[in-house]
């Protein structure tokens, strides 16, 4: 109980993949292998919050559908403060992937995506960085598109610097962090906080494209 | 009187009797396959469990002893439902039998035998009946109208079931009495009608004279046209119910086929991937395309239809996907119609994407579009063995001539920068004219 993130002695992320496909769950656990420590699952929002409960641990893999009230209903019944959540769904319903972010998740990356990206996802994510999906980046742009000002504050939440469009624009062409950080001339760790203030932004923006498609869930 | 205490017993003795499995009532039906006339027989057969012969033969003789029998089989005709209802198999099954793809019960002349024999008793049996009794004035115009009548019921049952499977969701007056409007169709109500009319007019003229009969069909045209007066409205309005409800039902339908359709494709696809589990290129080539599918109708309501800028490009990504065998990853932002002049761009992008799949050695190849009010940016990145740019023999085709070239010409400007081991990225870049902003919601 000293250090309830990791597993004991082993230093390693403490993981429970939150999936319905028994198959699949199967699966993430063989891609991640030993490079995190799963430590429990759950196939309904009922056993994943019972999961999280119990053993506290440092990121949930969300799946977005979820029988129960979907993933969001997991953020918000589970009682572990410090565990973080990144959304791993095939559906890239806008609605659903901006609900689930609004809900509280830091991340969002498709079931596609590969074993050693998805343990660099994990790890991110357990960092308290955000992790942006080629595919979630876009959705970001379509929901702040429009009304940039390149004299616009920073703090405005229903919009975006001009820097953070940038970072946005590649992370959507397919940049990794480094690749963005090299292409702006800019430090990863800028980057990083770019990333994490568009993940504010979108978690708290009243923007209406955001409001409608959470409202389209029922999430606000 | 004695009764009411046994009777009010099961109240206060049996008070679980509502916590059996509850009776479900058999309904009889009309059996719309196997049918001589309005399929009565067989269905009231299937009801019974008795053989379809004895059924029919009982109507016969029930018919030929004073015509009982005809009431009998009309009068079920009338209120017996069809079988025709929702079906219930499988949803593959269904959705192949509404497509027409699956074998249909073929009639053979022998399943007739039976019928036509009994048919041929029956009316021996009439004229043995008439030759003994004389034949009564209304007893050619009946039989002549019972048989038109048939003929129309008939039909009815035909045109019935052939809305089970329309699949406009309209409803059509020609199509509610003609069904699909085959010529045995039109030929049935023709000959039923005419038949009825042939009826009245025997009758009248063995009752009078001809100009009777003129009157009798005269009063028989004005009582149908106060009718359909008086009862026009109604159907008027229950049709209009019966179109929302249809249309409901086709989009279910629709829904349930495709549906259909792709579990089929899926299956296919397994049944590959089983054969030809050794080729693993070519199963990750089927997985993903089916996924793409698979997603795209579960998820994604996006049409790949090419009428916008977005559609287009998930077309290509799709195409070159599939030929290529590499994962193509599409992001959108924005949109707008996909016009003459964006075509260029979408050739050049698939020229692109080709060339990041043959070139580059990476099996992932990531385009981005993004339509803003001033210009079309589309970039197309692969993490490939990249090359250098200088190096490039003029005589490559693929790049100067399908990417850079096709954009100047068209307005816009391409860019290619590569670094051998970092991989490639072509920018696609055009500019958008007046008319396409105002288009742009």
């Amino acid at each position: 109980m000293a250090e309830p993130h990791t597993g004991p002695g082993s230093g390693k992320v403490r993981v429970v993949i939150v999936d319905d496909h028994a198959m699949f769950r199967v699966g993430v656990k063989a891609e991640l292998g030993d490079a995190v420590d799963v430590v429990g699952e759950g196939s309904d929002v009922d056993t994943a919050v019972a999961t999280i409960n119990k053993q506290q641990p440092a990121v949930v893999l969300l799946d977005v559908h979820l029988p129960g009230g979907g993933g969001v209903e997991v953020i918000r019944r589970a009682q572990a403060h410090d565990t973080k959540y990144l959304a791993l769904s095939v559906s890239d319903a806008a609605e659903d992937v901006i609900g689930t972010i609004r809900g509280g998740a830091r991340g969002y990356v498709t079931k596609t995506i590969t074993g050693p990206e998805l343990v660099d996802a994990i790890k991110r994510v357990d960092s308290g960085d955000a992790v942006f999906s080629p595919r979630l980046a876009g959705f970001v742009l379509d929901a702040f598109a429009g009304s940039i000002e390149v004299a616009s504050v920073d703090e405005d939440l229903d919009r975006l610097s001009e820097r953070e469009r940038e970072v946005m624009r590649l992370i959507a062409r397919g940049y990794a962090y480094k690749e963005v950080a090299k292409e702006l001339f800019i430090s990863i760790k800028t980057v990083e906080t770019h990333m994490s203030s568009v993940l504010r932004k979108l978690q708290l923006s009243s923007r209406h494209e955001l409001t409608k498609w959470a409202s389209d869930r029922r999430l606000l | 009187m004695s009764n009411t205490p046994t009777l009010d017993a099961p109240a206060a003795g049996r008070p679980d009797l509502t916590g059996g499995p509850p009776y479900t009532f058999r309904r009889a039906t009309h059996d719309t396959q196997d049918r001589v006339i309005g399929g009565v027989a067989a269905g009231l057969a299937a009801h019974l469990n008795l053989p379809v012969l004895w059924v029919r033969a009982a109507f016969v003789v029930a018919a030929a002893l004073g015509g009982a029998g005809v009431a009998m089989y009309a009068g079920l005709w009338m209120v017996l439902p069809t079988d025709e209802k929702f079906a219930e198999g499988a949803p593959g099954l269904e959705s192949a039998s509404r497509r027409g793809a699956r074998p249909r019960r073929v009639r053979r002349l022998v399943d007739a035998g039976p019928a036509i024999a009994l048919g041929a008793l029956g009316f021996g049996l009439l004229l043995i009946v008439q030759g003994f009794l004389g034949a009564g004035a209304v007893f050619w115009p009946l039989l002549i109208a019972t048989v038109g009548i048939a003929l129309l019921w008939r039909q009815a049952d035909e045109a019935q079931r052939e809305r089970w499977v329309d699949s406009t969701g309209r409803i059509d007056p020609v199509r509610m009495v003609f069904g699909s409007g085959s010529w045995q169709a039109v030929a049935r109500v023709v000959a039923g009608a005419l038949l009825i009319v042939l009826a009245i007019g025997v009758f009248a003229l063995r009752e009078g004279q001809m100009s009777d009969v003129y009157s009798i069909l005269l009063s028989a045209a004005v009582g149908f046209l106060g009718l359909a007066i008086v009862i026009g409205p109604w159907i008027y309005r229950l049709a209009g119910d019966l179109t929302a409800e249809r249309a409901e039902r086709v989009r279910t339908q629709e829904r349930a086929d495709m549906a259909a359709h792709l579990h089929d494709s899926v299956l296919q696809t397994l049944a590959l991937i089983q054969k030809n589990s050794q080729d693993s290129a070519l199963v990750a080539r089927l997985a993903r395309s089916q996924e793409r599918d698979l997603r795209a109708w579960l998820f994604e309501g996006e049409s790949k239809d090419s009428d916008t800028l977005a559609g287009a490009m998930r077309t290509i990504a799709a195409e070159v996907e599939d030929n290529h065998g590499v994962d193509v990853d599409l992001v959108c932002v924005g949109d707008c119609p996909f016009t003459e002049r964006l075509r260029a761009l979408v050739n050049a992008t698939r020229e692109a994407l080709v060339n990041a799949a043959k070139h580059a050695g990476t099996g992932k190849v990531d385009v981005y579009v993004e339509v803003t009010p001033s210009s079309i940016e589309v970039f197309v990145r692969d993490r490939g063995v990249g090359f250098d740019p200088d190096d490039v023999p003029e005589d490559r085709m693929g790049v100067r001539g399908s990417i850079v070239d096709r954009m100047d010409r068209h307005g816009g400007k391409a860019e290619i920068r590569s670094t051998p081991g970092e991989g490639t990225e072509v920018r696609l870049r055009l500019p958008r004219e007046k008319s396409e902003e105002e288009h742009d919601g």
